[in-house]
């Protein structure tokens, strides 16, 4: 039953729907309000669950990684300078190839400070060997995260559940949180083939020689490009099970002849369908919501991109000296095309600048430039800068 | 019904955040779709914060903030001194201001639909503290008609109970009848 909730508070009882029996977290804003709600759920009794206070994200890690190695379904969440603090320990639990899930309340990465949106952290940690998935809105934040337990579970990788701080955290919506008795049906108890157990002793996170690193290095890499059908799998179970689809690798919407394409992660699409919708002076174009980002969907996109002239890949950080990042893995994606698209690439809303419904006339006017735009900060107001700093 | 945007300004402790979930909750109670989101600033009492609703019959997908509001709530008049609160209110849109002074004293004298209403005092007659928030909730309600005030108490009664649903639910009949219903309602609007 769709029900008003702030995204936090639906997150947290998704989370609890999933029964985790280790939950360790430290809070930080825009997170909190997600391990808040999920610490009362254990303190009213609603979830019979190890809840572990730590004294830092790296810590909090570190707990879920020894939880879920030992066996149990584990669960943490972060955002921002909390997730930079994990970096290290988030290589050790993909490298270990241990199961277990973490939101990240996408937050901007200091300094400047800020407490706002963007998804600097995550993409920060992209290498770490995770699985990443954006949330478009709080419903599929919820889905995604009971769907994250069983990819993390087949693959045995863990997945970050990347979810737009404030813009979704903080924001109260019509959320349908699914029964009990159907996330129990869709997520069976978590058997870890490989736990760690007294009475079958083994050693986790051991020295690797030269002889054997790039083996397991190739062997990660290829259980994140075979995870792809997983993450479509898991979803179709999920449509079958509760009835909603979360978006698969990636899904395209919009008139099948536009030549236009706009490539976003995260919520920001919401704004931008409905600027479709109400601009209909506007030319044609396809919404690409991509939605796993690890790992990265290249035949999905190849596919998708499929007629258009112009893609415009808007993302929500970048790296500095270089451009964007999701850009530039398009960009690479494109060149196994004849004809590929003319890729221009824009970081918008950094820091948690509003991005407003006219943006998306902005973005459709670059298609009509001469060359395409390599990248830039799209929204910066460079009046605001010095001269020699523009 | 088509989208209504509303914005509501306040400072950090006067439940900002809190009303404006209220009035999107109370949105779903008669089987419309709500949104609401905070725009913290400095986390602290006192500061001034922002706070944002939508109300439509089909789920908002924008998560823009709200530029162009039909209806302002203003929860401290001091507020109007700040630059940028009023701005982009809709024509025809209307202003609530928590103050104990009419609109002329305030220097509203000539900007239409501009409604006080001393929800402070109100709230602290009734609650015992000065919280403008649901009084001035109901106080929008019983202008706009946009929902009936039961939409507003049946959602504080899934929030709280005993003394603290009383003395609000009290408080909201009390600020409802205190400012003219229905002034502000699609076709009353100028």
């Amino acid at each position: 039953m769709m029900q008003p909730l702030e995204g936090s508070q639906a997150l947290a009882r998704a989370v609890a729907l999933c029964r985790p029996q280790v939950v360790a977290a430290y809070p930080i804003t825009p997170q909190t309000h997600i391990v808040e709600n999920i610490s009362k759920l254990v303190a009213d009794g609603v979830l019979n669950c190890e809840f572990v206070s730590v004294e830092s994200e790296f810590s909090a890690a570190s707990v879920v990684l020894g939880a879920a190695a030992a066996g149990s379904r584990a669960y943490t969440a972060t955002a921002s300078q909390g997730i930079l603090l994990m970096n290290e320990v988030l290589y050790n639990i993909a490298g270990s190839r241990i199961p277990l899930v973490l939101t990240c309340a996408n937050r901007a990465v200091s300094s400047p400070l800020s407490i706002w949106n963007d998804q600097q952290d995550s993409m920060a940690v992209r290498d770490a060997g995770w699985i990443q998935l954006y949330c478009a809105d709080n419903q599929e934040a919820v889905d995604t995260t009971i769907q994250a337990f069983r990819i993390a579970e087949a693959t045995e990788l863990p997945v970050m559940v990347c979810v737009d701080g404030f813009t979704l955290t903080h924001t109260l919506e019509g959320i349908d949180i699914p029964e009990v008795a159907e996330v129990d049906a869709f997520l069976p108890p978590f058997e870890f083939g490989r736990k760690l157990d007294p009475r079958n002793p083994k050693s986790l996170g051991t020295l690797l020689s030269p002889d054997f690193y790039p083996e397991a290095r190739h062997s990660h890499h290829m259980a994140l490009e075979k995870a792809q059908a997983v993450i479509e799998q898991v979803d179709a179970d999920f449509a079958a099970a509760i009835g909603r689809r979360s978006g698969g690798l990636l899904t395209v919407e919009g008139p099948e002849d536009a030549r236009i394409g706009i490539l976003t992660l995260g919520s920001v699409i919401g704004t931008f369908r409905e600027a479709a919708e109400e601009g209909t002076d506007l030319p044609a174009a396809k919404l690409i919501k991509l939605r796993s980002f690890r790992p990265f969907p290249v035949e999905a996109l190849k596919a998708a991109v499929a007629g258009l002239t112009d893609l415009i890949v808007v993302e929500r950080a970048l790296s500095p000296g270089a451009g964007g990042i999701v850009g530039a893995e398009v960009r690479a994606a494109m060149s196994e095309l004849a004809d590929a698209p003319r890729v221009h690439n824009v970081a918008l809303g950094l820091g948690g600048r509003d991005i407003p419904m006219s943006s998306y006339a902005e973005l459709l006017a670059l298609a009509e430039r001469d060359a395409p735009l390599r990248f830039a900060v799209f929204d910066a107001d460079l009046n605001k800068l010095p001269e020699e700093d523009r | 019904m088509s989208l209504i945007e509303i914005r509501i300004h306040g400072r950090g402790g006067q439940g900002n955040v809190v009303a404006a979930n209220l009035l999107a909750m109370a949105a779903f109670e008669i089987g419309r779709h709500g949104q609401a989101f905070p725009n913290f600033g400095a986390e602290r009492r006192g500061a001034p914060v922002m706070a944002f609703v939508r109300v439509a019959d089909a789920p908002i997908k924008r998560r823009c903030q709200v530029l162009r509001p039909a209806y302002l709530i203003i929860q401290d008049d001091a507020l109007l001194h700040v630059p940028g609160t009023t701005d982009g209110l809709l024509d025809g849109g209307g202003i609530l201001i928590n103050s104990p002074r009419t609109p002329e004293q305030l220097g509203l004298g000539g900007v239409p639909n501009v409604v006080t209403l001393g929800a402070s005092q109100l709230a602290k007659e009734h609650l015992g503290r000065p919280v403008p928030n649901t009084a001035l909730l109901a106080a929008f309600l019983s202008l706009t008609g946009l929902f009936p005030t039961e939409a507003l108490t049946n959602v504080l009664g899934n929030k709280f109970k005993g003394a603290v649903l009383e003395n609000n639910t009290r408080l909201i009949h009390e600020a409802a009848a205190a400012v003219p219903a229905g002034l502000w309602l699609k076709e009353n609007a100028a």
